[in-house]
């Protein structure tokens, strides 16, 4: 990151103001739905979490330079600048308690997208100095080291010997051409390895030809969370790069939320271009493997479970039915919380809170809602589609002395997956 | 100045002035935001966003879901019966058609006077609530700032005098009815300048939120 101070803040937070954002404020009717909205608030009461005033900066920004009304009053000195301790008063609004999980956005009567309007702001926090250490200390490890998380190739390659060991199957590196490029989470690769394993035996009896670069494996995008433009577009590049050359169809993001609105929707705006692939969620992935018969399965989970639908894949990213569809092949006892889908609550973990330590007791705080959710519902097993969430679920539900094991999808269908001998290699049967 | 006269000069040059400031200024603001636009999605989109967008300026005169419903119960319910009862008294009453039929040259049948009375006694109240919940809520309060209070003044104070002046309370009528133009040409002009501007802005704001939700096949 270059050298930040308020004036590049500024500059940076001005660029970010468009026809939407203008849009958004112009409308503002200070109804304070988008609080009743955010678990934030919900969770804590304090009127100080409210969506809408998480961008008072910003919105004094905009008014001062982008209205008429507010080009006289800066005239008349009524207008004061924005300042630095300003922008320092509202990082703990703008990055603790605001995982950009677009409820807000659902709920306000005049239509404005506020998580669209949080994300830019940091873009003006971040060149101001205002972003908190625990997400420079990520951000600036994705960028030197590849991953936020400090994890290495070296580390990745020990995962695929212990999947080769356990089910006689090798994960394919640098392939060029295959049909799909994955890459992974930091998270996944340290904590749940479950899931390499899983789609290393899906890969297979399907019959399709897949690959990890090891040039860029890592799908989280740090700059994303941050708000620093450059850098996420830099680690987006990485990854082009790297599906370019293997001239793979398809880039798989994994269980992984934010990764796949920084690939899938920011990717080709961060780096100016349509991508030469598809970008597709794991789960959009083997819910059309499920409809062209490829993923087939046997038995059926009789536990009582639920869906913890991750904000960035279904609210934000629009994959809705996908982990619907593929739940119900392997449940008979499959229940919807109370709100879900586009409506559900967050985890509250998401949108670069996890990685910023200054956030951890609000965090937890933000789970009470989850809490409240699961227990109205008193289901045995919790599964959800995004390893951030998943600890943060495993943290909250151990914290709160509940019992509740937490799966991703896709080892829960590798564990009804269907497989075939693997002598005749390739084939289909 | 008699009665009559300032009513004369309220019904002519008065609200003339005004409602072409309203225009002027209505015209600049909206110029302000259509002018940002928004840069083009490079992404593989999923949906139409300007369908979406569309959709999502009808969809949001709703309530997201039940659930939201409840959470915002008074909120919404006197929003309302605060909007359903201003929209009645202002294109529903027969003088407030005439008006507009003379500058627009289009009309449309009104309401019998003792309905529209009525619905303006339910903007009246309704704007009553919302203002005792302005003062009175925790998290109302923190947001409200002068702005609110002055656009709830200017819009409630047509609503009482219009209402005064049709049951010839307080002041004589001519007197009653100058003073409720005058208090139309002052909402019209503070109009642009405040938050008054969403009953326009709302179906920009509404339609770039469905639009960017609906290229990612969000439907809202
Ligand atoms: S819900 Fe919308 S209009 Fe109401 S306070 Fe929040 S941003 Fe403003
Ligand atoms: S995006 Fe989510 S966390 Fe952020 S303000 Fe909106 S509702 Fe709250």
């Amino acid at each position: 990151m270059t050298q930040p101070s308020l004036e590049k803040g500024v500059n940076i937070l001005r660029e970010q103001i468009d026809g939407p954002v203008a849009a958004f404020f112009s409308s503002c009717v200070h109804c304070g739905m988008c609080a009743e909205a955010c678990l934030f608030y919900t969770e804590t009461g304090d009127p100080k979490y409210t969506p809408i005033h998480k961008l008072e900066p910003m919105r004094r920004l905009w008014e001062r330079e982008f209205t008429f009304a507010g080009r006289i009053k800066k005239w008349l000195g009524l207008a004061p600048p924005i300042s630095d301790e300003e922008l320092e008063q509202w990082q703990p609004v703008v990055y603790d308690s605001c995982t950009l999980c677009g409820r807000c956005s659902m709920v306000c009567p005049v239509g404005n997208d506020i998580t669209y309007m949080i994300r830019r702001m940091r873009e003006g926090m971040a060149a101001s100095g205002n972003a908190p250490q625990g997400l420079i200390g990520a951000t600036t490890r994705a960028v030197k080291l590849g991953s936020p998380m400090g994890v290495k190739l070296a580390t990745l390659e020990a995962q695929a010997r212990h999947v080769k060991i356990s089910t006689g199957l090798d994960v394919p590196f640098d392939e060029e051409g295959a049909e799909y490029m994955v890459v992974l989470s930091s998270m996944e690769v340290v904590n749940y390895p479950e899931y390499l394993e899983a789609i290393t035996r899906i890969f297979h009896e399907a019959g399709k030809r897949w690959t990890i670069s090891t040039e860029a494996f890592e799908a989280t995008n740090s700059g994303i969370q941050i708000g620093v433009s450059d850098i996420a577009a830099e680690l987006v590049g990485r990854i082009v790069a790297a599906a370019e050359k293997l001239q793979v169809k398809t880039v798989i993001t994994p269980e992984c939320g934010h990764a796949y609105t920084a690939l899938r929707w920011e990717g080709p705006n961060l780096i100016g271009r349509p991508f030469l692939f598809k970008v597709r969620h794991i789960l959009e992935v083997l819910d059309d493997l499920r409809e062209q018969g490829l993923l087939q399965t046997s038995g059926m989970e009789n536990d009582r479970i639920t869906f913890h639908d991750p904000c960035q894949l279904v609210r934000r990213g629009g994959v809705v039915d996908p982990p619907r569809n593929l739940l119900n092949m392997v449940s008979n006892n499959f229940v919807e919380m109370e709100d879900h889908g586009t409506m559900n609550w967050c985890c509250g973990a998401g949108g670069g809170v996890s990685a910023n330590e200054a956030a951890d007791e609000i965090r937890l705080k933000a789970f009470k809602r989850k809490k409240a959710q699961l227990e109205s519902l008193e289901v045995e097993t919790l599964v959800t589609a995004c390893a951030n969430c998943r600890i943060q679920l495993e943290e909250g539900i151990e914290e709160n002395e509940m019992e509740i094991p937490v799966v991703g999808i896709t080892e829960m269908l590798a564990a009804h997956l269907v497989e075939h001998p693997s002598s005749d290699e390739g084939e289909q049967p | 100045m008699s009665g009559a006269e300032f009513l004369l000069w309220m019904r002519g040059p008065g609200i003339s002035f005004a409602a072409l400031f309203f225009i002027a200024g209505v015209v600049l603001r909206l110029i302000e935001i259509l002018m940002l636009g928004r840069t083009k999605n490079l992404a593989e989109l999923r949906g139409s966003g300007s369908t979406a967008g569309m959709r999502t300026i009808a969809t949001r005169f709703l309530p997201a879901d039940a659930n939201t419903f409840r959470r915002s119960l008074p909120t919404i319910v006197l929003g309302y019966l605060f909007h359903i009862g201003l929209f009645v008294v202002i294109f529903l009453l027969t003088p407030h058609i005439k008006l507009f039929q003379s500058v627009f040259h289009i009309g449309w049948p009104g309401l019998p006077t003792p309905v529209v009375d009525f619905f303006t006694v339910v903007a009246l109240v309704s704007m009553l609530g919302l203002l005792w919940r302005r003062v009175s809520n925790r998290l109302l309060r923190f947001l409200s700032t002068g702005e609110d209070y002055l656009s709830w003044a200017v819009t409630f104070m047509p609503l009482l005098t219009g209402y005064l002046s049709y049951h010839h309370l307080l002041l004589p009528y001519s007197w009653m009815l100058g003073i409720h133009i005058l208090s139309v040409a002052l909402l019209l002009v503070i109009f642009p300048f405040t938050k008054l501007m969403h009953s326009f802005t709302l179906f920009i704001a509404r339609y770039y939120n469905g639009a960017i939700a609906g290229e990612k096949g969000v439907q809202q």
